[in-house]
């Protein structure tokens, strides 16, 4: 249980953090609970309409991304951790502010109303907005001694028509510096892992991903630590350098520090074995 | 002043190009759709230049700009630069007129959709289809059958084989689908009209 009061939040976990990157979500979740914060699954949640939507059809990628904001109760923030379902979460409330007909059109065909005050958030904002001081008071297992390269990919803050919006640049390295850890200056952080082309054209992925890793390679860094399950993804199977460095999910790494013991059920998901540089490191037995 | 011989060398005759006489109907299409000004490019490459998948596309983005404002309709959505483009937004932030290159492309794919224009990366779109299909059916995206029915399509069933099998391996292909409850919600979503009913 928490040492905190209670702070509640609702979440869109999408269809990667709920699958592939299952244990990026075990993690996340572990974390939150360990530091107070309630994040509450928003009921019956649907695909965001990711890129395939977009590329198709743009009225089917508002309606995806439209029908979650009307899930969701607009007295409490909504978090995402999967920056892509965030964009198109966000994309979609802006979209909405700016056409009240289609608006109009969406809520009474569904008999909801969708809240267009919504604070919708990624989960790294989460922690600095609301737990910066939990944090530093939480950590149990000092991440001293692992120099990670914190890998953005190219979503978190990257789109233009969100540039006036808040970014997330440096809150990987703030948050994890805080639990001991050492941040790697001079690798690819938001460099594109390929995205679906991952799927449809792995030769043009592979090389893409070969030089983000050899990147963090050069720079002496122990791993990439990611904010993006995709692109943890393709950073694992994609990359077929001869040093292939483990690629952690940010939550992973948040709930190692915060004193989580069930991490085994994470890394055994991993591609490249993150263990043998934890235990090197002290960290896991 | 007589041309330098490197220049003759490189004189190959192209047809003749009169932009006053070309339709650019696209192009105008693409600013109003997209919002973006492409007219303020100057060619300055810092997109092509920047973009991860440049190697991989046919025209880099900063000529696709110069086609569109020459009319050259056709060949713009014949393109590959359209669809290997994936909208991580390198060339938007790194250009320094500010252009949005990623949400041009955006619109660029889509007009070749509603076109039926010839596309240059045919199973590119057939994969987002099948990831339709899987939405359409299930609400959310099911990793495993999106995979093989795109597979099948296309047919390269055993292409990459391998990759399929570690992630089978580490569980990251779920067997069975997740599904919303109020599926009629996530159907009636569905109504584009150039989309092949399946």
């Amino acid at each position: 249980m928490s040492a905190y009061p209670q702070l509640d939040f609702s979440y869109f976990p999408g269809c990667s953090m709920a699958t592939t990157a299952a244990e990026s979500n075990a993690s996340m979740m572990k974390a939150a609970k360990i530091l107070g914060l309630n994040l509450i699954e928003l009921e019956d949640w649907n695909c965001c309409g990711s890129s395939s939507a977009q590329t198709l059809c743009k009225d089917l990628s508002l309606g995806m991304a439209a029908r979650n904001l009307s899930l969701a109760d607009p007295g409490r923030p909504l978090v995402a951790m999967c920056p892509r379902c965030l964009l198109y979460l966000r994309r979609a409330q802006e979209a909405l502010r700016k056409n009240p007909d289609i608006r109009q059109d969406l809520e009474d065909r569904w008999g909801r109303t969708i809240p267009l005050d919504l604070e919708i958030m990624h989960f790294l904002e989460v922690l600095v907005r609301f737990a910066a001081d939990r944090l530093k008071q939480s950590v149990k297992r000092s991440l001293k001694g692992l120099k990670f390269v914190p890998y953005y990919g190219c979503t978190v803050f990257r789109p233009p028509d969100l540039d006036r919006e808040k970014f997330y640049q440096g809150e990987m390295e703030n948050i994890l510096h805080v639990l001991g850890a050492e941040p790697i200056v001079g690798a690819y952080t938001h460099r594109c892992c390929g995205s679906f082309l991952s799927a449809t054209d792995p030769e043009i992925v592979t090389p893409l991903v070969n030089e983000i890793v050899d990147s963090a390679v050069l720079a002496q860094a122990h791993c990439l630590v990611t904010a993006c399950a995709m692109c943890q993804l393709n950073l694992e199977i994609r990359c077929n350098s001869k040093v292939k460095l483990p690629v952690f999910h940010f939550s992973e790494v948040l709930a190692l520090a915060l004193g989580a013991e069930d991490y085994e059920g994470w890394f055994i998901r991993h591609l490249v074995d993150p263990r043998p540089l934890l235990q090197d490191l002290a960290l896991v037995a | 002043m007589k041309p330098s011989p490197s220049q003759e060398e490189t004189d190959v005759p192209m047809p003749p190009i009169k932009p006053g006489e070309r339709d650019r109907s696209l192009a105008a299409e693409v600013r109003q759709r997209s919002g973006a000004n492409f007219n303020r490019c100057f060619q300055c490459r810092s997109c092509g230049n920047g973009c991860p998948f440049v190697q991989a596309m046919d025209y880099p983005p900063n000529v696709l700009l110069r086609m569109l404002q020459y009319g050259m309709d056709q060949a713009v959505l014949e393109s590959k630069t359209i669809w290997v483009c994936v909208g991580c937004h390198t060339c938007s932030s790194q250009c320094p007129m500010a252009i949005d290159l990623a949400g041009i492309m955006d619109v660029l794919r889509l007009a070749a959709m509603e076109r039926g224009v010839r596309i240059a990366k045919p199973y590119i779109p057939d994969f987002h289809e099948e990831v339709l299909r899987s939405l359409k059916r299930y609400g959310r995206a099911h990793k495993l059958g999106i995979m093989w029915r795109y597979k099948l399509q296309t047919r390269r069933l055993f292409s990459d084989m391998d990759t399929g099998l570690k992630m089978l391996a580490k569980r990251k292909l779920e067997l069975q689908p997740s599904r919303v409850k109020a599926i009629k919600e996530i159907e009636d979503l569905f109504q584009c009209y150039w989309r092949k009913s399946k």
